[in-house]
Formats: C-alpha cells, structure tokens, sequence
C-alpha cells in the first residue's frame, strides 16, 4: 500500500515542512512496507517533482483542473479525495502547516474519518494506527487510537529535520474532473507585506523586552538584524508600551518563532513569550538580571547592560563581515 | 551567576518586600555572610508583594502597626520610592462617620495628619466622586503609594554592595534541618534545589507560602493565603490626562469595602467586600503553573459583582471602563489580624516575617533586624504581632481558617477594642465552666481561654446598688453591661468568687532554678519557702517584657502566674533562657490547674467554714502562699490580690476543680458570695487600686521606673536588663505612670461619654496640644472605665514629668472629642481606693 | 443585517507547566481559570464589529460542560447578542463528534432564526488543537470556508477573507454564506466594560441538548514531552569582550552570512 504525501507548493515554490512530511511519511511507510507517494496539485505540480524524488516520493501523482490554478483548500481537498478513492492509500499525510492542516481537514471530512493534526509519531497498530500528536503547542502530548480506514496526519512542523533519501520519483498524472463552485475557495490576489525573510523564518530574531527602555532604541535591534539577515522581534510588554507593532511580537498571542539564534534583548521572559520563542535552536539572553527567567531558559547569556552590549556586537560584526 | 555557597551566617527565604528589607537592614547592622533565597525569578518572584496595590494609609488604631507604617514611609521616602498623593475614606453611613472620629482621635495620638471631610470638601479633592452616595470622609494627606517592587531591589542591593549579601532566584527550599540545640531543636541547614547552605539563622519571610516553610523546621507560622479581588479598570480620559501615575488621592469606599487607585490612566478597584476566600498553601500553583503569577490567582467575577456595581455608584464613569486585568489576589491573613514577627516557638533562631503589609514591609525589616541583632526590637514593642502569642490550639490551620472566615469582611470594617469572636469559641476552657454556664456568665476571650467577663445572673444586683444603668452612645455601650459596676460594688461590701482559671501557671524546679530565675527577672526572688514576690521581667534594652507573681514552693521550685494573653510569649522567653543543662526544669502547669480567686470583706470568713486551717493574718500573711486542705481537697493558697479586697487565689488539681467551686459556693450561701467577672478582676477593681496590666501600662518602651515598680534596692544578682535598669534609675526622669479622673464625661450632645481605654486615645494639654515627652513617646491612655467605689471615671497614662504634680489640669480626647481630666497619682502608689491596702491586709 | 455565529470553546488558562490527572485523561485544572480559546476571542470581537457595522445579530455558541457558561456570559460582556450551550459532561469530545454536534445546532438554530450569513470559527483550539471542526461544519453545511484568516470584508454578495502566510496575505472572495477561521491578530478584542459585565449577568443563556456518535479519534493519554535541561554558560560581561564571545558563537552557528 501507499503511504500518500500532499505536496504544498506556492506557485512552484516547496517549502521545508513539504520535506519533513515526506521524511516522516518515509518512516511511517516503513514500518509498514509501504511506499511513499506524493500528490501534487496545480500548474507546476511536474516542475516540483524531482525535488520531491529527491525527499522519497516513488510516484509523484500530478493533478491539474482550472480550479487548482492557485492554492484552494475546498479544490485541493476534492482532489485528493478522488485520488485517495482510486489508490486507497493506507495514509494521507501533510505537513502540519496552515495549509497542510487545512486541506487534510478537509480530506477527513469528505471520507468521513477521522484526521489527526500535528503528529509527532505514528505506527500501525492492530486496530488502526496508534498516534502521538502535539497538544498546547507542543506542552503537551496526545497518545490517540485512530480508527480509519484510511489515517489521516499531518506531521508537527519543526518537529522533523528533513532529509533527502532519492527514490523514482515517477511522475504520474491523474484526471479528475472537479466542479467549477470550488473556485469559491481559491486565492484571488495577493498583497506583499514586507519583503525577503519575516519574522516567522527569519533565521536570526533580535529581540527586545521592557529592558530596551524606550522604541528608540529599538534601532540598534534592527541594524543588528540586518547585518545578520534576521528581523526584529519583541515582547508584549513592549507593544502594550506602543514601542512596536503587534506584528513584531514573538509570543503565544504573537508569532511563534523558530529562529536558528534568537538574541533576547532585555527580556524578562514571561511564560506567554517564552512559549512563542520556545521553538528557536540556540538563545542568547542579554541581561542585567541572571536571575530573569529568559536567562536560565538561554544556552548562552550576557550579564550585562544591553545598551552596552548591542553596539559593541554590532562593531564586532561589522569588522568581521569587512 | 555566583558559586553557590555552603554556610552562611543567616538564609533569608523569600525576596518579596519583607525578605529585601530584612537582609537590607541586617546588612547594616553589620550582618555578613547572608544569604537571600526566592523560588521565583527577580525582581518579581511572584509572591503578594508583586501584584500588590501599594498604598498606604498610615492611621491605625494600633500603637506598633502605626509605628511600622510610618517607619516604612520614612524608608521608602529617603529611597525616593515614594508618591505622597493623600488619602480620603469615604462613609456611606452615620456609624462609620463614628468610625472617622475614632480615627482622627489615632491620627491625634500618633501624630499622623487628618482631617474629617463633607462630602462636597471630599469632592474638592475627587472630582469623580458622587457626593450624594457619602454622608462624609476622613482624609489623610500623607497617605502614599510606593513602588515596593523597587524598594525591595534597593534595599537588596545595598546589601549586596556592602558585600554582606549573595541572592539567588529560581532557588527552591527543599528542607530546613534542625538538630538538638540549647532547650528545643535549632536550624543547622536549608536545603535547596540548587545545594545544602549549613547557616545559623533562617528568617521565613515567604508571605503565603510562609506555614509550608516552617512546617519543614518542624514549626508553625499561623497564618493562610486569602484571595483580595483587584481589577484594573480603564482607560479614563479623566485619568490619562493627569500624565501622572497617581494624581488623585486613594479613595476608600469604607462601607462598601472598597477602594479605588488610580493607576496611571485607568483606575485599580479592589475589595475586601466578597466572600472569604480562603485557600491552603499546597493548593497555590507553582511559578510555572500559574499563567501570571502564583499569587495571581484566577478572577471569579461573580464574588466581584456587587463591588462592581457599589464602585459605580461611588464613581460612575467606572462602569464604561474596560476590565484589562483581574485577579484573586493571594494575601496572608493571621488569626487576630496582626502579623507574625519574631522567634518561632518551637525552633530556635528559625525567624518568622510574615503576614505583613506593604505598608509595613520596610519597618518590619528593620524591626526584624533589630530583634535579631539586639534580642528585641527598639522600633516598637511589636507584643501584638509576636509570633510566640498564639497557643498551640491556636497555631493550626484549623484555627487560622475559623478566624479568617470571621474577620475577612473586617477588613475595612468597624471592630470595637472589646469586641469578642464568634468562631473557633468553646476551645479552651477551664474546669469550672459548667459551673459559671449555670451561671449565665458571659465570656470574654482571654488568650484563647472562655473567661467570665460578667454574670447575667448578677442582674439583680444593678437594682440593689444603684449603678448607672445605661450608657447613651452605642459605641460606650458595647460589650459592657451595668452588671459590672454593681458586681464590683458587691465585692467591695460582701465576698465574690472568681474563675482565674485562664491565669497561666508554670513551675520551674531544679538545682539551679534560684539562679534561673533570678537572672530572669527585677526582684529578688531568693526567698524563703512560701514567700512571694511580684516583679518585672524585662528585655535586655530595660523595657518591660513581663510581669510576674513567683511564689516559693519549696527550695528549689517556683510557681510563675502570668496573664492569659502573655503565656506564649512568656513560656517561650523563660524557655528560651533556660540553661540548657537540665539543672532547671521548666513545666506549664496550666492545663492541669484550676484557679479559683475569693476577694471581699468577707473573703477570710467564707473561706474559713470550708477549712480547718488558721487564716488569719497571723498565720497567714499578706504574700505567703500556704498549703491546705478546702472540703478535704489539697489546695495552695496565696493571700494576695489585685483588685483591692482581701482573699485569696486559690491553686488547685484541675481534676478537683468542680468540688472545690462547690464547696467555696456552697458555703458562700451565708455571705451572699457571687462570682464575680473579669471586668472587674481585669478592669475596674484593679484600676482604683492603680494596678498596672501587661501589655496596657507596661511594655517595652517604659522602664520599671517609669511605671513605678522601682524597688528601692537592685538586687545584687544578674538579670536580664539590669545595665539598662540601673541607668534608668541614676537617670533623670523624663516620664511617669499616672492615674487620671475624669472631670466631666458630657459631649456636645449633652450626654456623658465613656472613654475605653483602648490606647489610642491622647491626653492632650488645656490648648489641645498632643503630649511627648523627651523621649518622644506621646501621652495617651492605656487603661480607662469607671471606678465605682471611688465614684469617678478613671484612666492611666504616662505623663511628662513635667505635668504629673497631681492636682495638674488636662484634657483627653475620645472619639474626636475632648474632655477634661486631673491628674490624681503618680509614682509608686497609685492607689484611688484604700490607700494603705488595710482592706487587702484584713 | 447580518446573522453571525461564533463558536467558541472553553479552555483552562495554564502557565508554561501544565499538569496531567492522575489518570492521564485530562488537563488537571484545579488551580486554573478557564478562558475562550485565543483565535476565538478574537472571532467574537469581528463578529461584534461586523454586526457594529452592519447591524444584525452575533450568536455565540459552545459545546461544553455547564461551567461553560462563563464564556458565553463574558462574550455577553462583549456584545454578544444571543448564546446557546450544548452540555456535556465535561469529557473531553473527539473533532468528529463536536462538528456533528455544532452542525445540528446550527441547523437548529437556522430553522429558528434564519440563516448565518457568516459562521466564525477560531483557526484552531488552544488545547486540543485539532484543526478540523470548522471546516468538517462547513462541509457538512455544504458552505465555503477558509482558515487563517486575518481579515474581513463584508461585501454584498461575498466576504473578501484575507489569509497571512509568510511575507504576506492571500486574498480570498468567498460568497455568501460562508465559514471562516479566525486567526489572533485579525483586531485586538476590546476589554468587557464593567456595566458589561453587570448587564451580562442578564443574558439568557438557550440551552440545546444535542448529541452525536463518537467519531474515529480516541485519547489514550496525554503526556509531557522530555524536557531538555540545560546549564546556561554564562558568556564575558565586559562589552568587547561580550561581543567576541556572541559573535563567535554566532559564526559557530553560521548565521553570520547577512544575506537577507
């Protein structure tokens, strides 16, 4: 049987938590001597295929319709049903993003079984699947049985390091006919609100806290962040000041933030921003006080004044990067 | 982050208000070596003091509350922590406007200023306010609001500069070991999460959570988390536009038990109005459980309703603010109201600082500090809220709960000094009870113990003697009854039966016990077997700590008698001091006594039908304590008294207890014997023989001399205080114990006062002047009622020594009024009644 | 005129460390307070702005325990126009089961009083965060709907919904009636005003016992992920000194490269 991987792409583009999909629908297959199978919808579906070859699809199923012209989730969702009808895979998986959690939503509901979001781990067990999926953001963690007879997952985003393992990747067109009403659903236009990296993949997030002082201040964050090819985020005391946009804040009502280094600038570290900036690999807290929460929280940390700190990093990067 | 250390001289647990003002004040003192602990990350580790309102208003009816306040002031002031914006009570009704007079008459004594408003005047100062909702206000210029977060770090830091401090966060206290000390086990370590610290001292200074860490050293904090409702209401234009964070003065709406902070542009609204909210200490959430912090509990908005709606009326445009934050409030409250400061009793140098307000935080570090380092604290003598005054049935959640859930809505309401609790009654009672039960006795609490305060089966005798049967005001007239005067008048003219069975009685024998105890107190207490002696006990600083009666029972044992409200503390001190050799053996005896007191003309007569034994002056003096036998029942009998008749206190097996009130009452059948109440034992008999009472005259700030308790002789052995004592002897004298009369007792309303006695009343000078003397201790009344064989309304006071010339004109100010008085006595006799005690000597 | 829904769930409001029953069947609530679930809340603030606007009803439903009316009366607080409650016994109900049981009750409530125009859904619950009621309720109704989204337009015959992704925002047009999922974000909810909270202790609360068959999700347990315990190293206080030590941890990272 198959395991079946909802490739999303926009406009050709394949984000990574495509590949970490594929990755965690490699293991699955695995364990129950499966193969795993890729449905791509739209346009470009044939030009993304041999990058999800190179992720460990065997057959990539293209299916194109004027409806799929653009991301829809009701046309995405018909689709793949259809697909799922005609090659009855043992699994339909996603990654756990907006999109990905959306269209298998969907999936779940025209087959009317059940769907598991945000899954971290899953075996076939004797009566379905057995499943661990994130509850709280990842606080906490869900054993579920999930009875179907097709399991419908979506894998954590972030939970998974995504990695190439080449197989065929035999491209396989599949026609379906899908009503004309699904346009409903299908984007119309797109408007660009900021340019190159944001906050929520920035690789580098300079952040500050109450401990800034002042929105002035703030301009030393963001010549740090460009220099690092980063963006600046902050805290909520520090948009409940009016220093920063709510865009900008990192925290369980903000963005949520998985940065490679997330530099806390004068960041106490309350619970509600430190759940959102829980996801970053390494931190390094800036900080008069080494009892602050953010600071035993941070791998690394500067016991000091960061209005001294900031500028002389800056001079520092500054030299190195010539 | 430093190395976290092995030993320290003290360990401070909990960097709240109370835990950075102690270490802050230990630093100065010239403490090394200590060591600050909290659970929680800084500056807010997440206890009361982070979510608190932080306003204070400095008048309280109590002496050492007031005294911590307006220490605390000075220290946030001098730190630059302090906004002085003022402070307006509000009263809705009549009986709070009595309330307000009441504390213009503390504000006077205290020196704090005040002045009662109308309404209109109260919307002078509030332009928000809906006069039409308040019948007047009492307004407190030096009212403040203090940024305790701040002061905490201040006060942390300059002990960190001085190299005497090392504080770590996000630091759990897993344990407090002990091991055997002097007399009672004593702290040797504080185990936490992050390592072992072996130290000398722990002070628990952890506000809620405060039982939780004494229970781990094997004692008792006696206190429990209770939730205060605050929300902060907002944005107000009204507010906003002040560009200040508190422009307006904090209003108290009193009788709705509300008040209302501004806080920047929004308006904090809290209450102490809802439902007790009482919750255990396991059930606080830890730092990371809580979503804000532990002691920001969840907000249950239904408890808040009626607040919400009152708080409308008070200030209408409220209702259109938006409700941005609430909580339930963690706050610790104490069986009596009154924090637990001090030595714990059951472990030596575990330190207790809890249960304190913001108001007083930087006072009670001092304080604590000061108490520490000197054995007592100086600021003010802090009996009140000494953690060694609770008995044991009183030191358990069972206790603190009862008591919290009846005092809660008390917190901004009217309490009466004599008022008397109606929970957690019927715990401790005396061996005689069912027989004053039978009786129709009324108790007053005394420590804990059910003590007849007068006998409703003595209602007869108001008829017979003629006493003025009612009192016009109802503030005079509550918990008093005219029984008392008529049952004192029966005394006086036939024989009265006393339960004394609260009076604490310990016993201390051994071969060192005549050192013990006279290192312990003034007096010489080396005397011959069956002898007595009454005596101060002092405080190293010459203050009193005690009074005491001590009888000699044999070579090497002594009975103690001390009051029902100072036995903790006095068992502790005298346990605290034993040698620890076990040449001295201390035991309170109180739980196995019964003591029955038989004072009146007619005592010695009475007395004598029920026993073979000789009672006459002769065989029995004044002052000897004699064993005998009354109705067959071994009994130890002291000629003594306190309240001006002759008789006896008589010492008895609590098991034999009912036989020996039935035979002295059975016998009293012919001398019509009545019992006889603690209102006059403890008030009126014992104020015309000008008798002092712990805790009323004497306390720490006054020396023996001062009270006139002075012997003419020092005795020649050591004592606790006898440095400070014999200065205060060579010193010129700067204030003496007096006793006054009332020359009129008429308010402007055309009827007669009575004035309680309570100790926030000032004796003022003719022109109204407040009165201190050098010292700066100001003159006020620390005993007053009626004295109905003198025929006068008396009081007692200390005086300067320049207005105590008997015969000198004064006057005293009650519930705002003022009302002249004369000084009667002063020195060591202060008798109104039987000047040369020939009636006691009968 | 606008008829809007909102659905709205019950959530505890837990601190970084939330705690497991003994049993392992639930979230243990005993200190908590219980909130609307954040992109809910938010749901309910454009719902009430839409209506604002546009006049018309907000009708806030939930699924949940009788305590559940805590919510419905903060969502009074908030202007909220009518609140139904579909009780249960407090158990926790698998997605299936609760977009079967809200389905019922919004053809209930349709038969009622007229269609929704438009029925809010948070983007996904707090806590249990399945991500599928509101699109398995829209596909039942047979009605369009789109997640995440950050914006509102009310147009004659259609709403234009915008979505956030990454560096921007889709743009979608769905018609009349249709289902959307609220993202936080989208407005900043107004605070309840204390005459608010006062009056909402006035609203009437329909209680509809509705009910449905499980559906194919079954909790087994819940559990707490492997904490990682680490030592913070505490790097040079001194600012060039500082500086060295970040930056050279920085190139260790290699996020030194500045290409943005």
């Amino acid at each position: 049987m198959t395991v079946l991987v909802i490739a999303e792409h926009d406009r050709g583009e394949v984000p990574i938590a495509t590949f970490e999909a594929l990755t965690a629908a490699r293991t699955l297959a695995a364990s129950m001597d499966d193969t795993v199978e890729v449905v791509a919808l739209g346009d470009e579906s044939a030009q993304i295929a041999p990058d999800l070859a190179l992720h460990g699809a065997e057959v990539v199923h293209t299916i194109m319709s004027p409806v799929l012209s653009d991301y829809g989730p009701e046309a995405y969702a018909e689709a793949v049903v259809a697909l799922v009808n005609a090659i009855s895979p043992s699994a339909v998986v996603a990654s756990g993003t907006s999109r990905g959690n959306e269209v298998l939503a969907g999936v779940a509901a025209r087959l009317d079984v059940a769907f598991a979001a945000n899954v971290v781990a899953a075996e076939k067990s004797a009566g379905g699947f057995s499943v661990t999926r994130q509850q709280w953001g990842g606080s906490l963690l869900e054993d579920v049985d999930l009875d179907a007879r097709v399991a419908v997952l979506s894998f954590a985003h972030h939970s998974i390091e995504p990695t190439e393992a080449p197989a065929a990747g035999t491209v396989s067109t599949f026609n379906v006919d899908l009503p004309d009403e699904l346009a409903r659903t299908v984007i119309k236009d797109r408007t660009v609100t900021s340019a190159g990296v944001t906050l929520a993949t920035a690789p580098v997030v300079v952040s500050g806290g109450r401990g800034m002082g002042n929105a002035e201040a703030f301009a030393m964050l963001e010549e740090l962040a460009e220099l690092l090819g980063g963006r600046v985020g902050c805290s909520r005391a520090v948009t409940n000041n009016g220093w920063r946009n709510h865009s900008d804040q990192v925290g369980q009502t903000g963005t949520r933030i998985a940065p490679e280094v997330y530099l806390a600038c004068g960041i106490s570290g309350a619970t509600q921003h430190w759940v959102g900036a829980m996801g970053s690999k390494n931190v390094i807290a800036i900080n008069t006080d080494a009892e602050a929460n953010l600071v035993t929280k941070a791998g690394h940390a500067v016991i000091a004044d960061l209005h001294e700190i900031v500028p002389a990093i800056i001079e520092e990067v500054k030299k190195r990067q010539g | 982050m430093s190395d976290f250390p092995t030993s320290a001289s003290c360990v401070v647990i909990g960097a709240g208000i109370v835990g950075n003002s102690i270490v802050g004040h230990l630093a100065e003192k010239g403490w090394t070596d200590i060591v600050l602990l909290d659970k929680g990350p800084l500056p807010s580790p997440g206890g009361s003091t982070g979510h608190a309102s932080n306003f204070i208003f400095p008048v309280d009816h109590s002496k050492e509350i007031v005294d911590l306040t307006l220490d605390s002031q000075a220290q946030y002031e001098e730190m630059g922590m302090q906004n002085t914006c003022g402070g307006i009570e509000v009263a809705r009704t009549e009986e709070r406007m009595e309330e307000f007079r009441r504390r213009m008459t503390s504000a006077t004594a205290f020196g704090v200023e005040a002045y009662m408003l109308t309404p209109a005047e109260v919307k002078g100062h509030v332009p928000f306010v809906n006069e039409d909702v308040i019948v007047g206000g009492f307004y407190c210029p030096s009212v403040s609001v203090v940024d305790s977060l701040e002061t905490g770090t201040i006060m942390r830091k300059r002990a960190q500069d001085a190299d005497a401090l090392l504080v770590f966060a996000n630091t759990e206290v897993l344990d407090i070991e002990t091991a055997p000390g002097k007399n009672k086990p004593k702290v040797t370590a504080v185990v936490t999460d992050k390592g072992r610290i072996e130290c000398e001292h722990v002070v628990v200074a952890c506000g809620v959570w405060s039982p939780k860490l004494a229970e781990m050293a094997g004692a008792t904090i006696p206190l429990t988390p209770a939730v205060h409702q605050m929300a902060d209401v907002g944005p107000f234009d009204i507010l906003v536009e002040t560009n200040q964070e508190v422009a307006y003065p904090v209003v108290r709406d009193m009788d709705t038990f509300c008040y209302e902070r501004q806080s920047s542009g929004s308006m904090e609204v809290g209450s102490y109005g809802h439902r007790p909210i009482l919750h255990r200490v396991d059930e606080i959430p830890s730092n990371e459980e809580a979503l804000l912090t532990p002691t920001e509990m969840p907000f249950t908005p239904e408890d808040f309703d009626q607040q919400m709606e009152e708080a409308i009326e008070l200030m209408e445009f409220l209702g259109d603010g938006e409700i941005r934050y609430a909580i339930n409030g963690l706050l610790s409250l104490t069986p009596d109201t009154a924090p637990v400061l001090g030595p714990t009793p059951e472990v030596e140098n575990l330190w207790s600082a809890a249960a304190v307000w913001i108001k007083e935080g930087p006072g009670v570090g001092r304080l604590l500090a000061e108490w520490m380092t000197d054995g007592y604290p100086h600021l003010t003598d802090p009996h009140g809220a000494d953690a060694t005054r609770f008995y044991p049935p009183q030191r358990n959640v069972h206790h603190v709960e009862g008591r919290c859930n009846e005092h809660f809505i008390k917190t901004y309401g009217i309490t009466h000094p004599r008022e008397q609790w109606e929970s957690r009654r019927n715990v401790t009672v005396g061996p005689v009870k069912a027989r004053t039960d039978d009786l129709d006795a009324f108790y007053f609490e005394a420590g804990g113990w059910e003590r007849p305060h007068w006998y409703e089966s003595n209602a007869d005798l108001v008829e017979r003697y003629g006493v003025n049967k009612s009192r016009t005001h109802v503030w005079d007239a509550d918990w008093w009854t005219p029984i008392s005067d008529a049952e004192h008048l029966h005394m006086r003219e036939h024989v009265g039966l006393v339960d004394l069975s609260p009076f604490q009685v310990f016993e201390v024998s051994g071969p060192g016990v005549v050192d013990y105890i006279e290192h312990m107190v003034v007096n010489k207490c080396d005397l011959p077997v069956g002898r007595s002696i009454y005596t101060p006990m002092l405080n190293a600083s010459g203050g009193f700590r005690s009074d005491l009666t001590i009888m000699r029972m044999a070579e090497d044992r002594f009975r103690i008698v001390t009051g029902a409200f100072d036995g903790g503390r006095d068992e502790y001190w005298f346990r605290h001091n034993l040698p620890g050799d076990s040449s001295v053996h201390f035991e309170n005896r109180t739980n196995g006594t019964v003591t029955l007191g038989v004072w009146g003309p007619d005592a010695v007569a009475l007395l004598s039908t029920v026993t073979e034994s000789d009672l006459g002056q002769e065989a029995f003096p004044y002052g000897r304590v004699q064993s005998h036998l009354i109705a067959g029942i071994p009994v130890d009998m002291f000629r003594i008294s306190y309240v001006g008749d002759a008789g006896f206190e008589i010492y008895a097996e609590a098991c034999n207890g009912m036989a020996l009130w039935d035979a002295i009452w059975a016998a009293g059948a012919n001398f019509d014997l009545r019992p006889i109440g603690a209102a006059v034992y403890g008030t009126s008999g014992r104020l015309e023989k000008g008798y002092r009472l712990m805790g009323s005259e004497l306390e720490d700030e006054y020396t023996p001399v001062e009270a006139g308790l002075a012997r003419p002789k020092v005795k020649a052995a050591d004592f606790i205080g006898k440095e400070k004592y014999i200065e205060a002897r060579a010193a010129e004298g700067v204030a003496q114990l007096c006793v006054l009369s009332f020359d009129s007792l008429r308010c402007a309303a055309g009827y007669d006062r009575f004035p309680v006695g309570a100790g926030n009343e000032p004796v003022l000078t003719l022109e109204g002047e407040r009165i201190l003397d050098a010292h700066g201790r100001v003159s006020r009344l620390t005993t007053a009622g009626n004295a109905p064989s003198v025929g006068k309304y008396l009081a007692m006071a200390y005086l300067p020594i320049d207005k105590c010339e008997p015969g000198t004109k004064l006057q005293v100010m009650y519930q705002y009024e003022t009302y002249p008085v004369t000084v009667e006595k002063t020195g060591a006799d202060l008798a109104m009644f039987d000047h040369d005690d020939a009636r006691m000597k009968a | 005129m606008m008829r809007v829904l909102v659905c709205v769930k019950r959530v505890p409001a837990p601190g970084s460390r939330i705690n497991i029953t003994d049993d392992e069947q639930d979230v243990d609530t005993a200190h908590l307070g219980f909130t609307t679930s954040p992109h809910e809340e938010c749901a309910l603030e454009e719902a009430v702005q839409i209506v604002e606007r546009e006049g018309g009803e907000v009708v806030v439903l939930t699924v949940g325990p009788a305590e559940a009316e805590e919510q419905l009366r903060y969502a009074a607080s908030v202007g909220g126009t009518s609140f139904v409650l579909v009780p249960t016994d407090g158990t926790a109900l698998d997605p299936q089961r609760t977009a079967s049981i809200i389905t019922q009750a919004v053809n209930e409530s349709e038969s009622e009083g007229g269609q929704f125009d438009l029925i809010l859904f948070g983007n996904e619950s707090a806590d249990s965060a399945g991500f599928q009621v509101g699109v398995r309720v829209a596909h039942a109704l047979g009605r369009p709907m789109v997640n995440g989204i950050k914006g509102i337009e009310v147009g004659e015959s259609t709403f234009t919904a915008q979505r956030a992704i990454d560096g921007g925002l889709e743009v979608y047009e769905v018609p009349r009636p249709a289902v959307l999922g609220i993202l936080e974000g989208i407005n900043l909810p107004r605070y309840p005003t204390m005459k608010g909270r006062l009056a909402s202790r006035k609203a009437v609360i329909g209680e509809a016992p509705i009910d449905s068959d499980a559906g194919g999700l079954r909790r087994v347990r819940l559990h707490r992920p492997e904490e990682t315990v680490s030592q913070t190293i505490m790097l040079p206080t001194e600012a060039a000194a500082a500086a060295t030590a970040v930056v050279d941890l920085l190139e260790e990272l290699g996020v030194m490269g500045g290409e943005s």
